[in-house]
C-alpha cells in the first residue's frame, strides 16, 4: 500500500488522532503557562528559591518521558492512565522553559527603565503588569514556544499511557513494522510541531520593542495573528466538546489491552463482543509494560487479556514451575484474594517465548533445541525485548538454566526483534511462539528442552466488582472459553501484522464466522 | 500653608548610608530652598546619584534623616512622595512599549486622571518642551534621537505638576551642541515653572550654566556649597582642579 493510499483509507482516524494531540499539547501549555508564569515571577523577587525551584523543574525534564509515565502511574489522584496522566506528565516537562524564561526576561529590562516606573511612584504590582511583563514578554513567549514544540514531541510517548494521539500511529507502526503507520504519526507531529513554532514566533515578534522598525504596525502579521487566535479558540472549543467525557446511562466497560498486536487483538475480540450487548466499551488498548495491571488493581481498567505465566512470575513474583494447572490454580487464587481481580477459564491457546533463530542457521548447523544452540552462542549477538531482560523468567533465569553466554545481548523493542532477526543483525530473538511473521520470515523456533519457561496459557482478567456490575461480561468470557486455537492465533496476528489489516475488522470477520 | 511653603523642601540632616558595609555617603548635610537649581557636582563614584535617590526614597539612610517638606521620607507613603517628585535619568529612561503620549502622561494615569484632561496635559507638555504633539505624540521612543527622547522625559518628569525634580545627568549622553541647547531651556524652563530642581552632573560648565548653588562632592562627602560666583574664585583645592579642566577645555576652542 503506497502512503497516499493509506492516508485516503485513513484520514478520519489520523485527524482523529491529530485532534487528540493537539488537545493534549493545547490544555498542557496552558497549565503550564498559567502555573509558570506567577513562578517565574515569584523566583525574581525570592533570589533564594531561584536555585531550589529551577534545579527541580530541570531534575523534571532530564526524566525521560515514558519513566515519567511510569513514576505517574500508581499515584492517587494525578496518576492512574489516559489523559490526565499524560497531561501531568507534560505540564511537568513544559514547567522548565517557561519558568526559566519569565525569570530571564523579567531580569532582563533594563534597569534604568524598572528605576524609572518605581521612581514614577508605581507600585510593585504596577511595576509587573505595566512594565516588566510586557518588556520580558517576548522572552516569555520564546519560553512557550520552546516548551510546545517539546510538548507535541513528548505528547507522542503518551500513546503509551492510552492518552491517544499521534504516537498511537507511531508504536503501532514500530510493532507492525508498518513505514505507512510510522511515517503518518511522525510526519503529522513535525507538522504540528512545525506550525505551533510558526505560529508562536509571529506573537513573539509582536513584543520586540527595541527594533527599529514598528512591528506592531503590519496589518497582514495581525490579520495572520487574529486569525491564528480564532483558529485557536474554535478549534480549542470544538476540540474540547470532541474529548470530553461521554456520560450515558448503559453500562461501560473499560477494556485494556499490553502494547503487542495479539494483546490488542484479544482485548478487541471482547470489545466488540460486548458492544454487541448493549455494552459501551472504552478501549484503552496498546499499554506498555505493566500498566495494564496496575490500572486494573487501581480501577481505571476493568478487563485485559493476560497469559498466566506471566502473572505466576513477573506479577506473583513466584519461581516459574511447568505444570500448566497448578499455575492457572495458583494464579486464579492468589488474584482473587490479592486484587479481587477474576481469572476467566483459558482461551484454549498457549504464547510462549520463543527462541527463534534464522531457519537456514537451524538446517546449515542442525540446531533444533535451545541446548543444541549453547555451543554456537558465544559467537552470536542476542536480541531480547525490554520486558524479556527484566523478568525473572526472562533473560537472567533463562541464560543461567541453559549456561548461555552470547557476544553481545541487545535490548531492543520487541516488534523489531524478528526483522533484526532476518535481516542478520542478531542472531538468536526471544519472541512470542504465535508471531504470525515466524512462518513468513522463515525463523526457526528451537525447542525448550529443559522445560524452563512455564506455560503461558491466555486468560482475561477482569475485576469482580465490575463482573456484578455488567452481567453480559461473564456471558462473553463464557463463550470464549476454549475459543481461540494456537493455529487461529497465529493467524489472526499475521492479517494484522503480515497483512496489515485492520484488527477491527479482522476480529468482526472472525466473530462472525465463529457465531459468537 | 504658609508655614509649608516656608520650610525649605529637601533637607538632609546628618545622613549616612552605606550599602553592603560600603559607606557610600557619610554625615551629609544639605539643605534645598523652594525655587532654587541645586548642583550636586563630583566624579563618578562620589555618592551624588545616590544622594539623590535618598530624596525620592528608592534609598533609605542608614543614619541621620532626609525630610522632604518637613517630613522624614520614611514617614512619607513611598507611592505618594514619588508621584510629587519628577525624576529624569539619562536617556530619558523612557518605556520602549510605550507611546510618547503615555510615556508623558503616566503619572497622570497612575493618578486617576481622566482620559481627556490627560491627553490635553500631554499635548500641553510636550510643546513645553518644543515637540510637535501632533508629530510626536503616537510615535515610540525608538523613533526618536536622543535629545527628543530626552525632552520626553524632562516632559514626563513634569506632567503632575511636581513642586521637585530631581535630574541625575539629564544631559550626559546628549551631543556637544544638543546639550548646550537643552540646558538652555531647561534653565528657562525652571525659572518660569518656579520649580525646585536637584541635579547631578560631573560637567562642570553644566554646573556653571544651571545652578544657583553648587555642591562639590567627593568620596561621599560635601566639601562645599557654594553659589557659582563664589565656586568660581574659591580656593579649594578640588575645585581648582575642576576649574582648570574648564580652562583647559577652552583653551582648545
Amino acid at each position: 500500500m503506497s502512503f497516499w493510499q493509506f492516508l485516503r483509507l485513513n484520514w478520519s482516524e489520523l485527524l482523529s488522532l491529530v485532534q487528540q494531540h493537539v488537545v493534549l499539547v493545547f490544555i498542557a501549555i496552558l497549565i503550564a503557562v498559567v502555573i509558570g508564569v506567577p513562578t517565574g515571577v515569584l523566583l525574581t523577587r525570592y533570589r533564594s528559591l531561584r536555585g531550589p525551584i529551577l534545579g527541580l523543574a530541570n531534575v523534571m525534564q532530564t526524566i525521560p518521558s515514558l519513566a515519567l509515565f511510569g513514576f505517574l502511574i500508581p499515584l492517587p489522584f494525578i496518576g492512574g492512565i489516559g489523559t490526565r496522566t499524560a497531561l501531568v506528565a507534560l505540564v511537568l516537562y513544559s514547567l522548565l522553559p517557561i519558568i526559566r524564561n519569565t525569570v530571564t526576561g523579567i531580569l532582563g529590562v533594563d534597569p534604568n527603565v524598572r528605576e524609572a516606573a518605581v521612581a514614577m511612584g508605581m507600585t510593585g504590582s504596577q511595576v509587573l503588569r505595566q512594565v516588566e511583563l510586557p518588556l520580558a514578554m517576548g522572552v516569555i513567549v520564546t519560553g512557550i514556544r520552546v516548551a510546545t514544540v517539546i510538548a507535541v514531541g513528548v505528547t507522542t510517548i503518551a500513546a503509551a499511557v492510552g492518552a491517544g494521539g499521534l504516537g498511537v500511529y507511531i508504536f503501532r507502526g514500530l510493532r507492525q513494522y508498518d513505514n505507512n503507520l510510522l511515517l503518518a504519526g511522525a510526519v503529522s507531529s513535525a507538522v504540528l510541531a512545525l506550525a505551533a513554532d510558526f505560529f508562536l514566533g509571529l506573537v513573539q515578534s509582536q513584543f520586540s520593542f527595541e527594533e527599529k522598525q514598528s512591528v506592531a504596525g503590519s496589518t497582514v502579521r495581525k490579520l495572520v495573528l487574529a486569525a491564528g487566535v480564532l483558529v485557536l479558540v474554535v478549534g480549542g472549543l470544538v476540540l474540547w466538546r470532541g474529548v470530553a467525557p461521554k456520560t450515558g446511562g448503559q453500562a461501560r466497560v473499560s477494556v485494556g489491552s499490553k502494547d503487542f498486536t495479539e494483546s490488542a487483538l484479544l482485548a478487541e475480540i471482547v470489545a466488540q463482543m460486548l458492544e454487541a450487548r448493549g455494552v459501551s466499551v472504552e478501549r484503552r488498548f496498546e499499554l506498555g509494560g505493566n500498566l495494564p495491571h496496575e490500572a486494573m488493581v487501581a480501577g481505571t481498567l476493568d478487563l485485559y487479556p493476560e497469559y498466566t505465566g506471566t502473572s505466576y512470575t513477573a506479577i506473583l513474583h513466584h519461581t516459574p514451575i511447568s505444570d500448566p494447572r497448578a499455575v492457572y490454580d495458583q494464579v486464579k487464587q492468589e488474584y482473587a484474594s490479592k486484587f479481587n481481580v477474576e481469572v476467566s477459564e483459558p482461551l484454549g491457546f498457549e504464547n510462549t517465548f520463543a527462541m527463534l533463530v534464522r531457519g537456514d542457521d537451524a538446517r546449515r548447523l542442525s540446531l533444533r533445541t535451545i541446548s543444541d544452540a549453547v555451543p554456537h552462542a558465544p559467537q552470536w549477538r542476542a536480541g531480547f525485548g525490554q520486558d524479556f531482560m527484566s523478568r525473572a523468567d526472562g533473560y537472567p533465569g533463562f541464560s543461567k538454566a541453559y549456561g548461555l553466554k552470547f557476544a553481545e545481548v541487545r535490548e531492543m523493542d520487541l516488534s523489531l526483534t524478528y526483522i533484526a532477526l532476518s535481516s542478520r543483525q542478531v542472531d538468536l530473538v526471544a519472541g512470542n511462539s504465535t508471531e504470525g511473521r515466524i512462518a513468513t520470515l522463515d525463523l526457526f523456533q528451537l525447542a525448550d528442552d529443559r522445560h524452563y519457561f512455564p506455560p503461558y496459557e491466555a486468560v482475561y482478567l477482569v475485576r469482580q466488582d465490575s463482573l456484578t456490575r455488567v452481567p453480559a461480561l461473564r456471558e462473553v468470557l463464557a463463550k470464549l472459553a476454549n475459543g481461540i486455537t494456537t493455529e487461529e492465533m497465529r493467524r489472526l496476528n499475521y492479517e494484522i501484522d503480515g497483512d496489515k489489516r485492520d484488527p477491527k475488522e479482522v476480529v468482526k470477520e472472525w466473530l462472525k464466522a465463529k457465531g459468537f | 500653608m504658609n508655614d509649608v511653603a516656608d520650610k525649605a523642601l529637601v533637607e538632609f540632616h546628618n545622613v549616612s548610608f552605606s550599602l553592603s558595609g560600603t559607606n557610600i555617603i557619610t554625615d551629609l548635610n544639605l539643605t534645598v530652598e523652594r525655587g532654587e537649581t541645586l548642583v550636586l557636582l563630583g566624579e563618578s563614584g562620589c555618592g551624588k546619584t545616590t544622594t539623590l535617590k535618598l530624596v525620592n526614597r528608592l534609598f533609605e539612610p542608614s543614619g541621620g534623616e532626609v525630610r522632604v517638606e518637613g517630613k522624614t521620607t520614611t514617614s512619607w507613603d513611598p507611592i505618594i512622595l514619588r508621584r510629587r517628585i519628577g525624576y529624569v535619568i539619562q536617556e530619558g529612561g523612557l518605556f520602549p512599549h510605550f507611546t510618547i503620549a503615555r510615556n508623558v502622561g503616566l503619572v497622570p494615569a497612575l493618578a486617576g486622571w481622566e482620559p481627556k484632561r490627560i491627553n490635553e496635559r500631554v499635548r500641553e507638555l510636550l510643546s513645553l518642551v518644543g515637540l510637535d504633539p501632533d508629530r510626536f505624540a503616537e510615535r515610540y521612543p525608538r523613533e526618536l534621537s536622543g535629545g527628543q527622547r530626552q525632552r520626553v522625559g524632562v516632559a514626563r518628569a513634569l506632567a503632575a505638576d511636581p513642586p521637585l525634580l530631581l535630574l541625575d545627568e539629564p544631559f550626559g549622553a546628549l551631543d556637544p551642541l544638543t546639550r548646550a541647547s537643552l540646558q538652555r531651556e531647561f534653565a528657562d524652563l525652571t525659572t518660569r515653572l518656579g520649580k525646585t530642581a536637584i541635579l547631578v552632573t560631573h560637567d562642570v560648565r553644566e554646573a556653571l550654566i544651571l545652578a544657583s548653588r553648587i555642591g562639590l562632592m567627593h568620596k561621599g562627602r560635601l566639601l562645599l556649597l557654594e553659589t557659582p560666583e563664589q565656586f568660581l574664585v574659591s580656593d579649594h583645592s578640588q575645585v581648582r582642579a575642576y576649574l582648570e579642566t574648564l580652562e583647559l577645555k577652552g583653551g582648545d576652542q
